[in-house]
């Protein structure tokens, strides 16, 4: 009997992973040769998918990036097969990570509890159950976690708060509106290893004294979203969640503005996404006006890893007061795109040069979006800033969730800086006039400077100052990065039209 | 379906919704997961079971880019702009699509079979350009490949 791996995340899928899965089984039963295909989540190495994997005296070998057609050969003789990778464990992309959040993904079935419990799944709750909530948030505050989706906040504060607010109802909402472009951690965690969700959202249900919980999912994620409806019945089967505490899936309905927190809650209430003014803070008052915990999937999902492992042991990876590890996700124009998961500390250098290759085209690399939409560009000559969060602040940046994506030299920083304009004209929630307003004249005041008027250029920046200093959250605040970013690090492409030809 | 069957079956989502903690979202996609859009004849009985006013009805439906006010095409296709997907040449793909299929803007084909939408980030960002085909995920996308998913039988 054959054995094999082969990844159903969406990622995979899009890339043609069910027609090797159904040209595995055709081939296989014409040769009547039997075979075992287990279906996983990703490796996060999505340039070799559809990536197969076949165990090999406990050993896992990896074939891909797979089309239908090379599996009669691959069926004839594995180990000379031309898109043998060799072992998984030893493809430079995968050995350099330390994984510990998404050390499960990509392994087996995502939606197999006994291999997640074998795997050392819920180690992490059984521990937080036998203490104190005291004890647990003490522990997530030595080990120095802080929000993933992108602001930093220290989780173990948070949680705290939440469980010192007066109120006998309070609940946890698990940030899953995965907007930012070049961001696809959460959607690949919830599809490979959603057990991990569910168990951290139960461990901070524990630290807080929550009896329920929301996960905030968006609506452009449809197999995430099939992936956790299942995991949910199979843990409220097996009572991993219980009447203590049970979690509920939240569709989103497109909004990119409902990744902010507030607008968030608003919308989990039925609500058009308009983001609250804070105070007051969500764990004062969340949603419904409850004491809530929202977290981003990858903090949430640290939490098992901190608890099972310990505070220290968690602490020791980082750099300055950002520690533990991070997901990088890699994506754009690469010639190796996916998920990275490292400690914090590793230069942008090393990771678009030495982990992802370059560029996809050959060409050399112009710019890096770090942090989604609202991030920075960085040009070649500031890649030597470190990933963490004190570094980006300094640089003016900022990581986000920690999504890269490269550009080559076509690229047109002009056209991309507008395009963060237009993007926040298109989503802005309408609640503050320097975002609602501010994003529509961004637009027409590139088109002016791209047309060749030389009074565009000061108007832009102020009115960039404007909407960072006036925007009531991120989005209007934090569209100014990518623009002026641009403005600063590539000049030549904002020389207007006249000037150039001159 | 007559009209009448119509305002039953949206009455009887709303009503299975109205116990819920913020029912208004999950409700909108049940009704548009049943009729492909929202229908007009919908919103008062919504509204008259969660006891909301029909402005702030209209408010929430309109502020979902999801939510739509029409029937969409058979099948729907949606395009990602994104920033990644830019890296790889979607603005061009995009347009060179929406020519192929004789649109101007995203909407649905005259012959109804089709509807194009815009999404911002798949989650598909290391295979760009990415869409979503009725739900499917496309990666890597190229003219012909896109071409030969609209050209194969709906499953």
């Amino acid at each position: 009997m054959l054995t094999l791996y082969l990844p159903r995340d969406a990622a995979a899928l899009a890339v043609g992973a069910n027609a090797v899965a159904r040209a595995l089984k055709d081939e296989a039963a014409r040769r009547g040769v039997e075979i075992r295909l287990i279906r996983t989540g990703s490796r996060g190495m999505a340039w070799l998918e559809p990536l197969l994997e076949m165990e090999q005296e406990g050993e896992r070998l990896g074939f891909g990036p797979l089309a239908p057609e090379d599996v009669p050969e691959l069926l004839d003789n594995f180990d000379t097969h031309p898109k043998s990778l060799g072992k998984i464990d030893e493809i430079p992309f995968f050995n350099r990570q330390t994984r510990l959040t998404f050390a499960r993904c990509g392994v087996n079935d995502p939606l197999n509890l006994d291999a997640y419990r074998a795997a050392g799944g819920l180690n992490g709750l059984e521990h937080a159950l036998r203490l104190s909530p005291e004890e647990i948030i003490r522990d997530i505050t030595e080990s120095g976690l802080r929000g993933r989706g992108g602001a930093g906040f220290p989780t173990g504060i948070k949680w705290e708060t939440v469980y010192k607010a007066n109120g006998t109802r309070k609940y946890i909402v698990c940030n899953a509106d995965e907007g930012d472009s070049g961001t696809f951690a959460d959607r690949m965690l919830i599809e490979g290893d959603p057990f991990l969700l569910i168990e951290g959202m139960a461990i901070a249900a524990r630290a807080v004294g929550a009896a329920r919980g929301y996960v905030y999912l968006r609506s452009e994620y449809p197999q995430a979203h099939a992936t956790l409806s299942q995991a949910l019945q199979i843990a409220r089967r097996a009572g991993v969640l219980n009447r203590a505490f049970d979690i509920e899936i939240r569709l989103g309905a497109g909004a990119y503005v409902c990744g902010e927190e507030t607008a968030l809650l608003n919308s989990m209430e039925g609500k058009r996404g308009v983001v609250r003014a804070k105070p007051p803070l969500p764990a004062h008052a969340g949603f419904l006006n409850c004491p809530t915990v929202v977290n981003n999937v990858l903090t949430l999902a640290a939490a098992p890893t901190i608890m099972a492992r310990g505070a220290g042991f968690y602490r020791d990876f980082g750099l300055g007061r950002s520690r533990g590890t991070i997901p990088v996700q890699i994506a754009g124009n690469v010639r190796r795109g996916g998920l990275f998961e490292t400690a914090f500390g590793m230069t942008l250098a090393e990771l678009v040069t030495d982990i992802a290759g370059g560029t996809a085209t050959g060409r050399p690399v112009k710019a890096v979006q770090v942090g989604g939409p609202l991030g920075a560009y960085f040009p070649p000559y500031k890649f030597t800033t470190p990933l963490c969060y004190e570094a980006f602040d300094d640089q003016g940046g900022l990581i986000g969730h920690a999504g890269m994506v490269v550009f080559d030299e076509t690229a047109d920083m002009l056209a991309l800086a507008r395009f963060a304009m237009e993007f926040c004209a298109l989503e802005s929630c309408g609640k503050c006039t320097p975002c609602r307003i501010g994003a529509v004249r961004g637009t027409e005041t590139l088109d002016r400077l791209r047309a060749g008027d030389p009074a565009a250029r000061p108007l832009i920046e102020d009115l960039c100052e404007t909407m960072r200093e006036g925007s009531l959250c991120a989005l209007g605040g934090f569209t100014p990065y990518p623009v002026l970013s641009a403005l600063r690090h590539f000049p030549e492409d904002f020389t207007p039209v006249q000037e150039a030809a001159q | 379906m007559t009209q009448t069957d119509t305002l039953a079956q949206i009455r009887a989502i709303a009503m299975s919704h109205a116990q819920a903690e913020g029912p208004l979202l999950p409700l909108l996609h049940a009704v548009q997961d049943r009729f492909g859009h929202i229908p007009a004849e919908a919103l008062p009985e919504i509204a008259q079971v969660l006891n909301i006013s029909d402005a702030e009805l209209r408010g929430v439906i309109s502020f979902y880019h999801d939510f739509r006010d029409a029937p969409p095409g058979r099948r729907i296709l949606r395009l990602c702009r994104a920033e990644a997907c830019q890296a790889m040449g979607a603005p061009a793909l995009i347009e060179r699509i929406l020519a192929h299929l004789g649109l101007e803007r995203p909407g649905t084909t005259d012959d109804g079979a089709l509807t194009v939408e815009f999404a911002y980030c798949l989650g598909l960002c290391a295979c760009a350009p990415a869409a979503l085909l009725d739900g499917l995920p496309l990666g890597r996308l190229t003219d012909a490949a896109l071409r030969t998913a609209l050209e194969e039988p709906q499953c």
